[in-house]
């Protein structure tokens, strides 16, 4: 492979991409046309309730219509909030019993204090957001520990879809149109890393769905995670 | 205001039908209630009316607490409208009509339903225009300064009085609202929920600010005579004054301009004049008179002064509101509206700010509106919704 492309700049190859051999490039637009492997709803879910001690308080951004915190306050063992913009989502969240403001988090965290809870969840919304970067630090202000959710831009299907047909990516994980897509800042594993080293985030567990099938991260993931969830902390200096 | 308003009949399905107030009294001379700011009151009576049944298990009442102008007469149609002064209320049913009977939100089928007037109004409730016993006259203005916390301690001694140890929940729209808030910090065992709509802890500047030119109005009319005007002419000119800056702060500037614009009163060309010229004019000329026929001068000095003193943070946290709020257990659901300016939406939410901060659950929602604060009586789908859901819900 490395041979393949000597004349260009390796520096800013992906490592993931030079781990493939050639044949290896060929068995993926193979696979292009096959379906891909459906994983399984809400599979954050599982690992969030995994990830989170009973009795701890746990704020949700973006919470939608409350599943999460309504499954992680379940008979009273945690302390959920849950803060959503959608009128619709904020009426079933108030149905369901699970405490919900109504805000844009676009408009930041101002009303919630340092430490004021011991997980922030950012489940796939931090690419919907016009100022991720700030949304993330207040998540760990706010926050002792983090975690976050988003789909993979450097998932292969993505990147062949994009090299393939010329177009905006189209996938079972990204279905919207350029146009009606509420993802607005889409970015990669690799990207998100890259942001973590430098802002001084540790990671401190993260898993992906990988072709059906929900594992720990392991190397090359930003060719081969569709989705990612990440445990962050602010390293303390 | 512009939405077209369709009364339930008394005899319609949804409605808690004909009304009949009650009296009870609370404290008398030998035992008088004892006030906030000092000093006591007895006798005193208050007048509240009630729907539904108390369950057996004692756990299904909800207070609603009123606003300022606002009544124990919630909903249904007032049986003895003809007869006791209050001719007005055999045209509309109870303020919160639509929220409050049978199969709505507050459903009376299923909860004891109780609303009472407060300590200084004029329904009933001792007040300004209630006789002091010592005097053998209406007190006037010689009636002791009431409080928001006065009013709830009274409520708390009705509930007593009704047998009711707990209430499912406080509910209150304004000044209501407001009385919801004291209810969680004053007797956080007695509230299961606590429902707040348009109203944020304390009053703005602007707010206070809106309360001092209504009470300029009246205590500088001719017929106030330090508010002993009960058998002479009434300052009906200063109470309509007051009552029409009071509804330009319940409206708000779009909800004006939709529904009056620069629309001119029956007319195609001014008449270069001071007569009503403009709808607006026409509009709050209306208020002005129709709210002297039913509002006393005196009650209005008293109640906008309580609302003006409320400072929760003051009262329970030492200035600090994150503070007072660690005495709540209720659940709490605050409401604002998007286009309120009397208790704008920045304000509520401080409330629920607080509360995060101390780490209790909060729900908040800020409903997209142009009827500014007069939006918790108007948008009643909406204010529906939010009930339903809220009361409903169980405890996760």
């Amino acid at each position: 492979m490395k041979d393949k492309l000597s004349g260009y700049n390796i520096e800013n190859i992906d490592p993931s991409l030079l781990s493939l051999p050639v044949e290896g490039f060929k068995e993926l637009l193979n696979r292009m046309d096959m379906a891909p492997k459906a994983g399984p709803p809400r599979w954050q879910d599982d690992i969030i309730e995994r990830e989170m001690p009973v009795g701890v308080s746990v704020l949700d951004l973006g919470c939608n219509e409350g599943e999460l915190l309504e499954r992680l306050s379940a008979h009273g063992k945690r302390r959920a909030q849950g803060v959503e913009l959608d009128p619709e989502a904020v009426l079933k969240c108030i149905g369901k019993g699970v405490p919900v403001i109504q805000a844009d988090l676009d408009q930041g965290l101002s009303g919630f204090q340092d430490s004021n809870f011991d997980y922030v969840v950012l489940e796939e919304t931090l690419q919907t957001l016009k100022r991720p970067v700030e949304i993330l630090k207040e998540m760990l202000r706010v926050g002792r520990r983090g975690i976050v959710s988003f789909p993979n831009f450097g998932y292969w299907r993505v990147r062949m879809d994009f090299a393939l047909r010329g177009r905006m990516p189209v996938t079972k994980g990204l279905p919207y149109t350029w146009y009606d897509t509420p993802n607005i800042h889409l970015f990669t594993l690799a990207d998100f890393f890259e942001w973590a080293e430098q802002a001084g985030v540790k990671i401190v567990r993260a898993y992906v769905l990988s072709e059906g099938e929900v594992r720990e991260l392991r190397d090359n993931d930003n060719m081969f995670a569709e989705e990612a969830l990440l445990v962050v902390e602010k390293i303390r200096r | 205001m512009s939405k077209k308003k369709s009364h339930t009949p008394p005899e319609a399905l949804g409605s808690v039908g004909w009304t009949e107030a009650k009296s009870i009294r609370l404290a008398t001379e030998a035992e008088p209630f004892e006030l906030e700011v000092g000093g006591t009151l007895g006798p005193v009576d208050v007048e509240y009316e009630s729907y539904g049944a108390l369950n057996e298990a004692r756990d299904n009442a909800i207070l609603i607490l009123h606003a300022l102008s606002g009544d124990a007469h919630v909903a249904g149609w007032d049986k003895h409208a003809g007869e006791n002064g209050r001719a007005w209320r055999s045209k509309k049913p109870g303020w919160w009509d639509p929220v409050v009977g049978p199969g709505k939100s507050v459903d009376t089928d299923k909860y004891f339903v109780v609303c009472a007037n407060f300590l200084g109004g004029c329904y009933g409730t001792t007040g300004p225009s209630s006789i002091n016993p010592a005097t053998g006259k209406a007190y006037g203005t010689t009636f002791p300064i009431v409080t928001v916390s006065d009013w709830v301690r009274l409520q708390a001694r009705l509930l007593d009085a009704l047998g009711v140890d707990r209430v499912h929940a406080v509910v209150g729209g304004s000044l209501g609202g407001q009385q919801a808030i004291e209810w969680a910090l004053a007797f956080p065992d007695r509230v299961e929920k606590t429902i707040v709509f348009a109203a944020s802890p304390r009053l703005s500047a602007q707010g206070l600010g809106f309360n001092a030119v209504g009470r300029y109005c009246i205590l500088n009319d001719p017929n106030f005579n330090d508010g002993d005007y009960y058998e002479k002419s009434q300052p009906d000119t200063g109470l309509a004054a007051a009552r029409m800056l009071a509804h330009i702060t319940y409206l708000s500037e779009e909800g004006m301009h939709k529904t009056f614009g620069r629309k001119l009163r029956e007319k195609e060309k001014p008449d270069f004049g001071f007569g009503v010229e403009f709808e607006v004019e026409s509009y709050l000329d209306y208020q002005g008179r129709a709210f002297v026929q039913r509002f006393d001068a005196n009650s209005y000095l008293y109640i906008t002064r309580a609302m003006d003193y409320y400072d929760p943070a003051e009262k329970w946290g030492g200035g600090s509101l994150p503070e007072a709020c660690k005495k709540i257990t209720s659940d709490v659901m605050i409401v604002s509206f998007s286009s309120d300016w009397l208790y704008p939406p920045e304000y509520c939410r401080e409330f629920s700010e607080a509360l995060c901060k101390v780490g209790k659950a909060v729900t908040y929602v800020d409903v997209p509106s142009h009827f500014g604060h007069d939006a918790f009586l108007v948008q009643t789908e909406e204010v529906n919704e939010l009930l339903r859901g809220f009361l409903g819900r169980r405890r996760p």
